[in-house]
Formats: structure tokens, C-alpha cells, sequence
């Protein structure tokens, strides 16, 4: 439903693992408690296997079914509903790779938004000025909002006719009969800027607790090295922040990729079906029309994709050994 | 999904595959066929005390008058007592058959009429035939369209409570200035009036939505100028038929000649009537609440006729028994009872601004003095979409998508409708198929 909701906050450790010590109380403590490990885990393991890897099997399995839950008869269709997904005179190839198309200009756009402006609005949190924790949150609280509040929120200020973003774009004599929500591609400007606007508080967080953890005498060594502001931001602030960073690119990635909430409540998928995104498809298809099997599918398709794109953003931000 | 297309070897491959899952007694879930609610029904309650969940959608305007009656009706059972989970529509027919599947469905129900089908084609809901025996409900206290809408496959599940159908509402100020002195009945004195109220400084007196309502309008019209949106066999859609046309061509116009501003997007033709920004609006006759509560000056009045017939898109809130994966006699009675209750008291629901659906309780006077009395008298001209299964889905899927393409000048009329209509013949192939008819 929601973008951004990741339930892990927190940047990773810069720290390694502590080295397990020779002293003999820990030396006890492992051999006591083989089992200790497990039961620290079960309740976390409980939840994951009720709630993800039983849903991932049982979906697989469904998607090989013509499965409306309602009916007593759920044929098995092995392949069929992936076969049909791939077969451009089937009904639902049009509406699938269509709101797939959807999916990825939102992504396109609203990822590196989100990976850049939260980055400058953490690089000046954490500069030290008066007023310094109330423009922190004043940031932050759009993210406190849910999607329903942003959706119905946004959708009459962006409307077109009587909205208020026309309104006062007019007042400053810029052009003020932008249809927003029902034309494209003003409806994705303002999809990916609600997003934006959104959740950057949560990355901005993120980032500045990066920032902090930081050394400062890098940057004391660098400045008595002459180094430029610009020149201080890519050597020490960018590789300092690099796990930070690539926490926030995979988790912005996964959000933007699973967008829906904003374009149901905003545009309604519209123009026609412009705005329909992936899951929006997935969810009209499985639980208004019944056709459990065909929307499986599609999240299984969705879902590939979703893991090659996470491997290319892991790849990207690898740890070099280029020796420097 | 059942497609019309696939091969024998498909076909083969899939039965095949359908045996070696039935031997391992991985689809053993669900009921099967119809099943009538149990016992026999009485007419009467006597046994003992019984709490009844009642599920609905009444979220606007009807909410509290729903909530009157329930609390009526408590007060007159001693043994029964009604409680009721509102929640929005479109969640509750998602929510209803995961319910009733699951065995933890609501006792009894309310909903739309194009939805009953649906419902009985997935065994969500009982037959309740035996009701309309016992409470001697016949078609003659009914219109016949709506009366017969709520049987599929010779059995009746739905009882009517009411009818709603679209109205015309206008700002009375805005007619006052533009010296317009009636309610506009025509495609001419519709124009008229268009342009006496721009002449008079409203300079978009018409907003044409481009979502909701805007395919039930395309409805009425396609209605009124003779065509059948779906035909009588329910496997063919005829929005682009030249009939079909010239009812969107009528809606595109609207805003190329602009009445209406375009790119009108969802509820904001209304929240412009509201605000005096438009001068009329075609709205469904459940908002009349809502415009009394607003304290604005407006009148109500059937949508005009702009082709030949007289015509107007209506549904029907109808009363229902979910299937129980374990039956109650007692609660199915006392749910019967309850029924029975609220359609014979259904003029009280008239206070929701919707027309009662027995003719007897509007002769009794239900309406008289109500705001949507006039539209009442239009009755008869009324139109139903067709008892089909899978009809809502049809047309969200095809008619929405092609009206908004249509009036937001994405496509041509045509293309739009083409395409929408060349799609819901397809959904209606399909749906005939898995639903077995």
C-alpha cells in the first residue's frame, strides 16, 4: 500500500564484528547454549515463516492455478497464467506490461530524487545553526502521515480546476491550468513530487546519521590539506556515507518499485489506465476480479525484476579494491 | 482465467494436472452449488435471544438513518439485537466473499443490486425465496425491473430496499440571474439554459466529470437514445455502436464547447457545485443530504431527456443472506425477521434521500414533501444493469476506462469506446465461461 514504510531504521554498523575473545567465561557461555542463538531467533523466525516463506511457496503455487477462492473448482493451468503474461494478443498482456511501464517511469524518476535532495537536506541538518532540530522535523513530518492523509490531501490541492497549486502558480504568473491528476506527464510530476515530498525526511535521517558517524578530524586533516569544500564532499563524505548509501538506494528502490497507494488514491490509475502501476494491477486483478492465479503471476514477474534490479544496485555500490 | 483461446493440448495438459491435484486432496476447500438457507421461515422470531451481525456500505449521508432503524428494530425485538459493520462499498465486496470463504461471513447484508449476481454466482449468498413467500412479496409492489434484477438462475437473493438513480441539481441563484425559470426537460432547453447562465457570467455551467459519475451518465444516455449497453444475452457490449457514439459524443461536446472545463478530475464537479463554481450537476439522489446539510440554494430534478426516450441510469440496495459455513436456524430466522422488518418500515429510509422500492409504502405517502419526490415519479423509466455475474468488473475495467478517455481527450470518442467496448465483450466471453452458464 505504502512507499518508504521500511520497518528497519538505522544506518548499518561501520564497525566489524567483535573478535570472539580467548577468555574462558565466553569460552562457557558457547558451549552451554548451542541452542541459545535459535531461541534468540524464534520469535523473529516464527513470524518469517508464518508471514513470508509460506506465502512465497503458497503464492508460487497458486500462480500455477486458474484460482478464484470463491469457487469450489481451482483448475491447475501449470504455465499458463506466466505463458499468458508473455503473449501480446492475451487480455492481460496489454494491462500488465502497461502498468509495469508505469512502474518503472516512477521509479526512473522518483529514485534518484530520492537518493540526491534528502543527501543535500542532510548535508545542511547537520550543519550547526539556531533553529537547527525544528527544520529537522519540520522535514521529517510529512513522513509521519499516512498514504490515505497524503493521497486525499494532495489530490484536491493538485486538482486542476479548483485546486490550490493552480491557484497560486497563477497568482505568480506561472501557467495555471496544469491538469495534474488527469493528464500525463503532469500526473507523474506530481505522483514522483508528492512521493518526494513524502518520504525524504526518513532518508534525510538516515543520511545524517551516516554523516555523523563520520570521523571529524578526516575532515580537520583535509582542510590542512587545502582541500575544497567540493573536493572534502567526494573524497571523505561519499565513501564515508557508501553503506549508508547503499541502504538507502536498495530501500528506496524496493518502495518506489512497490508504489501504489498515491497513483489509487490521486489519479485513479488515470488518464485511461496511464497511472496503473504494478501493484495496482496486481491488486485489481487479484482482489476485485478474483483471479488469484493471473495476479500471482504477475507478482512473481514483478518480483524477478525487483531482484535483478536490488543485485545491479548491490553491484553498483560493491566495496572496490582499487587499492586507494 | 478460463481464455477462450487455449490450445486442446492446454487443455489436456491442465486436466491432467486437475486429477493429479484432486488425488492429492489439495482442492478441498469451498462448498458446493447453492444451498437454501436453512429451515423454513416462519414469519415470526420466538426463540432464543440471538445477536445478529448486519454488514453495509451506508458510509455517507444514509449512515445515520440506517442507524435509526437498526436501533428501531432492536427496541421492538426483545430476542434479536442488530448490530451493524459500515465500511466503505468498494472494500466491502472485497471483504464479503474473503469472509463468507473463511466461514466468518456477516448473519445478513445489504447491497447493490448489479453485485447480487456476482455474489450468488460465487455462492456468497443463499436464495431467499422462502422469504418472499412468507412476507407474500410479489413483483406488483415493485417495479418489474428492479423486482426481476434480483433473480439469477430462477432463484430470487436479493429483497429491495430501496432505489437510487441519478439527479439533476442545479444552483437556484445561478438559474434566478440567468432567468431561467424551469428545470431544463430537453436537449434544447438543456442548451438553453447552458447558455443563459454563461450569458449571465457562469462561464462553466456543467462540469463533465471525467470518472465517476461520468460512466453512469454515459449509461442514461446510451439508454435514452435506444441502445442497450450490454446486450440480452450478456455476452456483447454496444457502447460503440452508433447510438452508443453519439451518447459520449454528447459527453466530449459538453466540454468542447465548453460548459465544462476539461481535465475535470474525480469528485471535483461536485465539490464545484457545492461551491457555486457550476451551475448544475448530474449526481447520484444520495447526496441530497449532503446538499441540505450544505446550506446552499439548490433544486432537484430528473436528468433531462437529451434523445428520444426517457431514461435514467438507477441500482437498488437489496437485502441479502450470506451462505454460513455452519448453518443457525435461529439466526437465519431471526435475520429473516429483520428483513422482513426494514422493508416493510422502508419509509423511513426515504429519509436518506433514496426512494423506497415497495410501491406500497410510496403510495402510504413516504415521499411526499422529500426532496427527491419528483424524481420518485420517474420511476418507471429507471434503468438496471442486466442480472449478470461479473458485471461491476466489466465495467470498471472497460466502460470507465473508455468514458474517462474519452472526455478528457485522450482518444477520439470512437477509438475510446471501441476499444472499451471490444474489451468488455471479451470480460463477458470469459465470465460466461468460468461462471458456467
Amino acid at each position: 500500500m505504502t512507499t518508504l514504510k521500511q520497518q528497519e531504521g538505522g544506518a548499518p554498523s561501520r564497525k566489524g564484528a567483535p573478535r570472539p575473545s580467548g577468555t574462558s567465561s565466553s569460552r562457557g557461555i558457547r558451549k552451554q547454549a548451542a541452542a541459545t542463538p535459535w531461541l534468540f531467533l524464534a520469535p523473529y523466525l516464527v513470524l518469517f515463516i508464518a508471514f513470508v516463506l509460506v506465502p512465497i511457496v503458497f503464492g508460487a503455487w497458486i500462480s500455477l492455478h486458474t484460482w478464484d477462492y470463491t469457487r469450489p473448482l481451482k483448475p491447475f493451468v501449470g504455465l499458463q497464467n506466466y505463458v499468458e503474461l508473455f503473449t501480446p494478443d492475451s487480455r492481460q498482456f496489454a494491462n500488465f506490461w502497461g502498468a509495469m511501464q508505469a512502474t518503472g517511469i516512477f521509479t526512473l524518476f522518483s529514485v534518484p530524487l530520492l537518493l540526491t535532495i534528502p543527501l543535500a537536506v542532510a548535508l545542511l541538518m547537520a550543519k550547526k545553526f539556531p533553529g537547527r532540530n525544528f527544520f529537522r522535523a519540520v522535514y521529517f513530518a510529512p513522513y509521519v502521515l499516512g498514504v490515505a492523509v497524503i493521497g486525499v490531501l494532495w489530490r484536491y490541492l493538485l486538482d486542476n480546476n479548483i485546486g490550490l497549486v493552480n491557484y497560486y502558480m497563477g497568482l505568480v504568473g506561472l501557467p495555471s491550468d496544469i491538469a495534474w491528476t488527469t493528464s500525463t506527464p503532469a500526473a507523474w510530476v506530481a505522483l514522483v513530487g508528492v512521493t518526494v515530498w513524502w518520504t525524504l525526511g526518513f532518508n534525510a535521517v538516515i543520511y545524517l546519521a551516516g554523516l555523523q558517524d563520520i570521523p571529524s578530524e578526516l575532515y580537520e586533516a583535509a582542510r590542512m590539506d587545502g582541500a575544497s569544500a567540493w573536493q572534502q564532499f567526494v573524497n571523505i563524505t561519499i565513501p564515508g556515507l557508501r553503506p549508508v548509501l547503499s541502504f538507502v538506494a536498495l530501500t528506496t528502490l524496493i518502495a518506489s518499485v512497490n508504489m501504489f497507494g498515491q497513483s489509487y488514491l490521486m489519479t485513479q490509475g488515470g488518464p485511461g489506465r496511464e497511472t496503473r502501476t504494478a501493484i495496482y494491477q496486481i491488486a485489481d486483478t487479484g482482489l476485485r476480479n478474483f483471479q488469484m492465479g493471473s495476479a500471482a503471476a504477475m507478482s512473481y514477474v514483478l518480483t524477478l525484476f525487483l531482484i535483478a534490479l536490488s543485485l545491479l544496485v548491490f553491484w553498483l555500490f560493491r566495496e572496490r579494491k582499487d587499492g586507494r | 482465467m478460463n481464455h477462450p483461446k487455449r490450445s486442446l493440448r492446454g487443455r489436456l495438459r491442465a486436466a491432467t494436472a486437475l486429477g493429479a491435484v484432486a488425488l492429492l486432496g489439495l482442492t478441498a476447500c469451498g462448498g458446493s452449488g447453492s444451498e437454501q438457507a436453512a429451515s423454513e421461515f416462519t414469519g415470526e422470531y420466538d426463540g432464543p435471544a440471538v445477536e445478529l451481525s448486519f454488514w453495509n456500505g451506508f458510509t455517507g449521508g444514509d449512515g445515520p438513518f440506517m442507524e435509526t432503524m437498526i436501533e428501531e428494530f432492536n427496541a421492538e425485538h426483545e430476542n434479536i439485537k442488530v448490530s451493524s459493520n459500515t465500511m466503505q462499498w468498494a472494500d466491502f465486496y472485497q471483504r464479503l466473499p474473503a469472509a463468507v470463504t473463511a466461514g466468518e461471513g456477516p448473519d445478513v447484508g445489504a447491497m447493490h443490486l448489479d453485485q447480487l449476481s456476482s455474489m450468488a454466482a460465487r455462492n456468497v449468498i443463499v436464495p431467499v425465496d422462502d422469504l418472499t413467500d412468507t412476507l407474500e412479496l410479489t413483483g406488483d409492489d415493485f417495479t418489474q425491473e428492479v423486482w426481476d434484477a434480483g433473480v439469477y438462475q430462477d432463484e430470487r437473493f436479493g429483497i429491495p430496499l430501496d432505489v437510487h438513480s441519478l439527479a439533476m441539481y442545479y444552483n437556484t441563484e445561478h438559474f434566478e440571474k440567468a432567468g431561467i425559470t424551469e428545470a431544463p426537460t430537453d436537449a434544447a432547453s438543456f442548451e438553453d439554459a447552458l447558455k443563459k447562465l454563461q450569458a449571465a457570467g457562469y462561464d462553466t455551467p456543467f462540469w463533465m466529470p471525467s470518472l465517476w459519475p461520468s460512466h453512469l451518465m454515459n449509461l442514461s444516455l446510451q439508454w435514452q437514445n435506444g441502445n442497450e449497453p450490454y446486450d440480452a444475452e450478456a455476452s456483447k457490449a454496444n457502447f460503440a455502436s452508433p447510438e452508443g457514439l453519439e451518447a459520449i459524443d454528447w459527453q466530449r461536446g459538453i466540454v468542447e464547447d465548453g460548459y465544462s472545463p476539461s481535465n475535470v478530475a474525480i469528485d471535483s464537479q461536485y465539490v464545484a457545485f457545492k461551491n457555486g463554481e457550476t451551475s448544475i450537476t448530474w449526481d447520484g439522489i444520495w447526496q441530497l443530504n449532503d446538499l441540505e446539510a450544505s446550506g446552499m440554494s439548490y433544486a432537484s430534478a430528473p436528468i433531462p431527456t437529451i434523445f428520444d426516450e426517457k431514461a435514467v441510469w438507477a441500482s437498488s440496495h437489496n437485502f441479502f443472506l450470506p451462505r454460513q459455513a455452519q448453518p443457525d436456524p435461529d439466526k437465519a430466522n431471526a435475520a429473516k425477521v429483520f428483513i422482513a422488518w426494514m422493508s416493510e418500515n422502508s419509509a423511513e429510509w426515504a429519509g436518506s434521500g433514496m426512494i423506497p422500492a415497495r410501491e406500497s409504502v410510496r403510495a402510504e405517502g413516504a415521499l411526499e414533501g422529500m426532496p427527491q419526490e419528483a424524481i420518485a415519479e420517474d420511476i418507471d423509466s429507471m434503468r438496471f444493469l442486466p442480472p449478470v455475474p461479473g458485471i461491476g468488473q466489466v465495467q470498471t475495467e472497460t466502460l470507465e476506462v473508455g468514458v474517462n478517455k474519452a472526455v478528457l481527450g485522450e482518444e477520439s470518442p470512437e477509438d475510446a469506446m471501441t476499444e472499451a467496448a471490444d474489451n468488455a465483450s471479451t470480460l463477458m466471453e470469459e465470465n460466461k465461461a468460468s461462471f458456467g452458464e
